[in-house]
Parts: C-alpha cells; structure tokens; sequence
C-alpha cells in the first residue's frame, strides 16, 4: 500500500476545501455560496474515499455513498427554493 | 516490471485529479461572477474526482491481485462511489440565469435537450457564413 503518497494527497485537497470555503465566507450572493458548497461536498466525498484507503477501513467508503446522494439531495432543495417555488 | 509500471500508472491519475480539483478552488476564487464560479466549481470537481477514484479502484484491484482480499472490497465500494458522482450532474437542474430574471432553475430532460441542440446548430450555421465588414 502507498499511504504516505495518499496521505499527501489528503493535505492538498484541503486546501481546496479551504479556497471553496473562503468563497462561502466571502460570496456577494447566495447562488455563490451554493455553488461553493456544492465545491466542499464533492470533495469531501472524495477525501473520505482516500481517507478509508489510506487507513484500511472499508465503512469510510460507505459513507461517502451515503454522502453524495444526501449532499445532491440538499443542493436541489436550496436550488429550487432560491428559485422562489414551494418545495 | 508490470507492477512498477501500474504503481506509475496510479500516481499519474492522481496528480491529474489534484491538480484538477486545485483549479477548481483557484477558479472559485478568482473567478468574478455567478456563472463563471459555477463553471470552474462544477466541472473541475467531478473530472478530478474521476481520476482520483480510478486511481482508488486500480489499487484495490492490484491488492486483490497479490492475494489480499481487502482489495476487492476497496475496489468495488470505490467503483460504487464513482457512480454515485457520476449520477449527482447527470439528472441534476442548472442554475444557470438570464439577464432580467436572476437565477433560473432548467430542469435536463430530452426535450431540453434536443431544443439546445437546434439552437448550437443554428449558431454552426451562422459561424461558418463569413462577416463581411464588421473588421
């Protein structure tokens, strides 16, 4: 196994989670903070899919599935309700 | 020789998917409007997060190959994960907007998209007609 390459690659997409996070504090509108949250979702998902590699936990995995099919859920929600409908 | 050449192969895909998900912050960042940010956030996530997955499934399947049965595990959770993503902009709605309206929410079904279609074709036509006199 190649932990310390993948634990490398951990530190380095924290700091683009750090940049999109920068852009949810920062954001002039709410359209920009969703797409900065969209930006924070997917790459947790895929921080946790190195996560369980890097520690030999297959559950990590699991939940990054559970992950990505609630956070999709959730951005359609603020969406379709910063488009004014009813949900 | 060949496992060198898969452990090559893997740190290939991975720096492709960081540095692609490294742009994708840097655009969220620099970029200086609403759609634009879409664009870079959107886009460069998921692309980057292809590679970095399929360098994920490789390495389980060459664990797997060597004899360790976790492997098959890392790699068909992971190849799960994969279609997950995949599935998220797939059916998902554009909040891409117009001038007057703000935000306007585009739901992708395939009468959408064939009326994007006649309208990319239109443009094709109107840019191969050459335009005399604007220069």
């Amino acid at each position: 196994m190649m932990e310390t390459e993948f634990f490398i690659i951990l530190i380095l997409l924290f700091f683009g989670i750090i940049m999109a996070a920068i852009r949810i504090l920062k954001g002039p509108t709410a359209p920009d903070r969703v797409v900065g949250l969209d930006t924070v979702n997917t790459i947790v998902i895929v921080s946790m899919v190195i996560f369980g590699t890097i520690s030999n936990e297959i559950i990590y995995i699991d939940v990054a599935i559970v992950y990505a099919l609630l956070s999709f859920i959730s951005t359609l929600f603020i969406a379709k309700y910063l488009e004014g409908d009813e949900l | 020789m060949i496992w060198t050449i898969v452990t090559y192969i893997i740190y290939l895909l991975l720096s492709i998917g960081v540095f692609f998900t490294l742009l994708a912050g840097i655009g969220l960042l620099r970029f200086p409007d609403v759609y634009t940010r879409l664009h870079a956030g959107t886009k460069c996530t998921t692309f980057g997060s292809i590679f970095l997955i399929i360098s994920v499934v490789i390495l389980g399947l060459k664990t797997w190959y060597l004899g360790d049965n976790n492997g098959s595990i890392l790699a068909i959770h992971s190849f799960i994960v994969l279609i997950a993503i995949l599935y998220a902009p797939e059916n998902s709605c554009i909040v891409y907007g117009q001038p007057k309206e703000g935000a306007v929410l585009v739901k992708v079904t395939s009468k959408k998209r064939e009326e994007i279609t006649n309208i990319l074709e239109k443009m094709k036509r109107f840019r191969n007609t050459k335009i005399i006199g604007v220069m």
